[in-house]
């Protein structure tokens, strides 16, 4: 059972120095992601949220406390070893896309591979494959900027998606989108998690993106308030 | 991370913003451009006083008072009064590598004539004077010897002075006045053009030189001494038969230094293609500037674009771009736009260079030296300017990046 678990997070603080004052945005939260799982962040702004899926997603790391991803310690890696843990095991899903301009969605789907070890030969094929999952096959060509927000969404997915991440970490997906679109955005991750068995962590403030999540974390005050197991 | 995927995110970069990437390069076009233009009309400049000095004949020798100093260079001839008429006289007759010898003093005059009034060099020369410089009369006869050796007081024009003091009319056999002296014109030399140089050939008068030296100057010393050897072959011959006479007759010892020196036209026709190196750099330094500044320009847009792209920084973080993915991307921008820009530069400069010298009628040479040398230091300006935006767009922090709007 205890390979099964792909997130460890063992009392993990995080403290900011704003001017003279110190602010501390996570005051010792505790949790394990299992491999599989889709999990849903939620709480206040101000709560820490935003924090905890910075640590996750190795873009920052902890004042004290452990972080282990997939049994490697993440919270002693340098500048370059997080790079290398971003671009292998993580991938992110923005609230506003975060698509590089007038740039294709395949070229935008390619662009951790570039960063990775994988050949050059085999990053378009791999990018094309990426975005036939999230269904926008033939649309490979268009620039983002014709693209529509949830067509930019499905790129943004499959960029996520292209290096086989072992967690794919969506900070309010849905949040510049309108209901039906943000649906079809919450049901390609459903499918992704029960068909690929990808690991999803949603960070959200919107109760029915929460609803889709097996497992929902709020976090109030830089602290874990409670765990609500959605019914299995 | 290898050189074709970094090279492929630069292009792809690059790219997405032709037109800032042109506009970028266009300081370094220019500047590569120039360099090699101003080069070209210096090298140009080189080769046609080479050229012309080839042309005026290689059988000229000049011998002047003072030692031959540092470098082949003559210093202070003008104060030196230890160059005689006998002298020339003994070279005409000692020396039979030698056909003419022409006695030279020279100085500038008010020259009048009715009520014309012209300012001018005047040359004291010797009757085979037109001999020795090819020069030729077109209308009129030039002072013959007998009127050089009792110091007649007649005079040759050139073709400038000629019209400004004629007008159109016939100047020979009129009076004009040098310095308040009557000296009748005997003829008008033929127009030589243009010399290129500083000053035009044809704004002189020649006088010969007694009378020169008796009414003009008050001297009883020549200043330099016009020798024409018999054939180009032998001026090596008349050098050396030139100061074997002088060094007698002038008594000076073995082993001192001899109080004059002569010189060949190949001496001459060196340090003036001397003058023109130092005009070659003098134009390519100025050029290379716009090559700092296009430079300068690199940095400057590179910088501003750093900050335009701290987003698109951000998402090369998040999705895994090291702070060396970053620093070479970005470098490799800088140093494609410097090297595109060399290569465009060097079209546009040899392309310009050939519209000079059709259009302005000047020659130029474009060396290949200059081309290398351009287009390796647009490369370096390119990694030198662009490594400091590169640097500052590796330090960013991959959260701010992302968050900045």
């Amino acid at each position: 059972m205890e390979n099964n678990v792909l997130i460890q997070i063992e009392d993990i603080t995080r403290t900011y120095k704003v001017g003279e004052t110190q602010v501390q945005a996570l005051k010792g939260v505790s949790h394990d992601i299992r491999r599989g799982d889709l999990m849903a962040i939620m709480g206040p702004s101000g709560s820490g949220k935003s924090t905890l899926m910075n640590i996750i997603g190795c873009l920052d790391k902890p004042s004290s406390g452990r972080y282990l991803l997939e049994g490697q310690e993440v919270s002693e890696m340098n500048k370059n070893q997080l790079a290398q843990i971003r671009n292998k095991k993580i991938g992110f899903v923005f609230q506003n896309f975060n698509l590089l301009a007038r740039t294709t969605a395949l070229e935008n789907t390619e662009l951790p591979l570039l960063y990775s070890d994988v050949p050059t030969k085999k990053t378009k094929g791999l990018a094309l494959k990426a975005l036939a999952l999230v269904g926008l096959e033939g649309r490979e060509l268009h620039k983002t900027n014709q693209l529509s927000g949830g067509e930019m969404q499905r790129v943004a997915i499959a960029r996520a998606l292209v290096n086989s991440p072992s967690l794919i970490l969506a900070d309010e997906p849905t949040g510049n989108l309108d209901t039906k679109t943000g649906n079809e955005i919450m049901e390609i991750f459903t499918k992704l998690n029960k068909e690929n068995n990808i690991t999803i962590v949603l960070v959200t403030h919107d109760p029915e993106v929460a609803e889709i999540a097996r497992k929902t974390i709020f976090l109030r005050d830089g602290l874990v308030e409670k765990v609500e197991v959605n019914g299995v | 991370m290898n050189i074709v995927k970094t090279s492929k995110i630069a292009l792809r970069a690059l790219n997405r913003n032709k037109m800032r990437s042109f506009l970028t390069a266009l300081g370094i076009i220019i500047g590569v451009g120039a360099v090699i233009a101003m080069v070209s009309i210096g090298q140009g400049a080189r080769l046609e006083v080479e050229e012309r000095f080839e042309s005026m004949g290689t059988n000229l020798l000049f011998v002047r008072p003072g030692s031959r100093s540092y470098m082949g260079r003559q210093g202070g001839g003008g104060s030196y009064t230890n160059l005689k008429e006998a002298d020339a006289t003994a070279i005409l007759e000692n020396c039979d590598a030698v056909k003419y010898v022409s006695p030279n003093v020279n100085g500038r005059a008010q020259v009048v004539y009715q009520n014309n009034n012209w300012n001018t060099s005047i040359y004291g020369v010797g009757a085979s004077y037109p001999e020795i410089r090819n020069w030729a009369v077109e209308n009129g006869v030039f002072f013959n010897e007998s009127q050089a050796r009792t110091a007649q007081k007649v005079a040759v024009l050139g073709s400038e002075v000629a019209n400004n003091l004629f007008e159109g009319a016939d100047p020979i056999g009129q009076v004009i006045r040098i310095n308040r002296n009557p000296y009748r014109v005997l003829g008008v030399l033929e127009s030589k053009g243009e010399s290129g140089g500083f000053f035009n050939r044809d704004d002189m008068i020649a006088i010969p030189y007694t009378t020169a030296q008796k009414r003009l100057l008050g001297i009883d010393h020549i200043q330099s001494i016009d020798v024409s050897a018999v054939s180009a072959t032998r001026t090596g011959e008349a050098m050396a038969q030139i100061e074997d006479l002088l060094r007698i007759r002038h008594k000076i010892a073995p082993g001192a230094e001899d109080d004059f020196n002569v010189r060949d036209m190949s001496d001459i026709a060196e340090s003036a293609s001397e003058a023109t190196q130092i005009l070659t750099i003098l134009l390519g330094g100025i050029a290379s500037i716009s090559l700092l500044v296009g430079g300068i320009g690199i940095m400057n847009i590179m910088l501003v674009s750093v900050t335009e792209r701290i987003r698109e920084i951000g998402i090369r973080m998040s999705v895994g771009a090291k702070e060396r993915d970053i620093l070479l991307q970005f470098l490799t921008e800088a140093i494609v736009l410097s090297v595109l820009g060399g290569i465009l530069g060097i079209v546009l400069g040899v392309g310009s260079s050939r519209l000079i010298s059709h259009f302005a009628n000047m020659k130029t040479l474009v060396s290949i030296g200059a081309i290398v040398l351009a287009f390796l230091f647009s490369g370096s300006v390119g990694i030198f300017f662009g490594f400091y935006p590169a640097r500052k767009a590796s330090k960013l922090d991959p959260i701010e990046a992302l968050r900045y709007e």
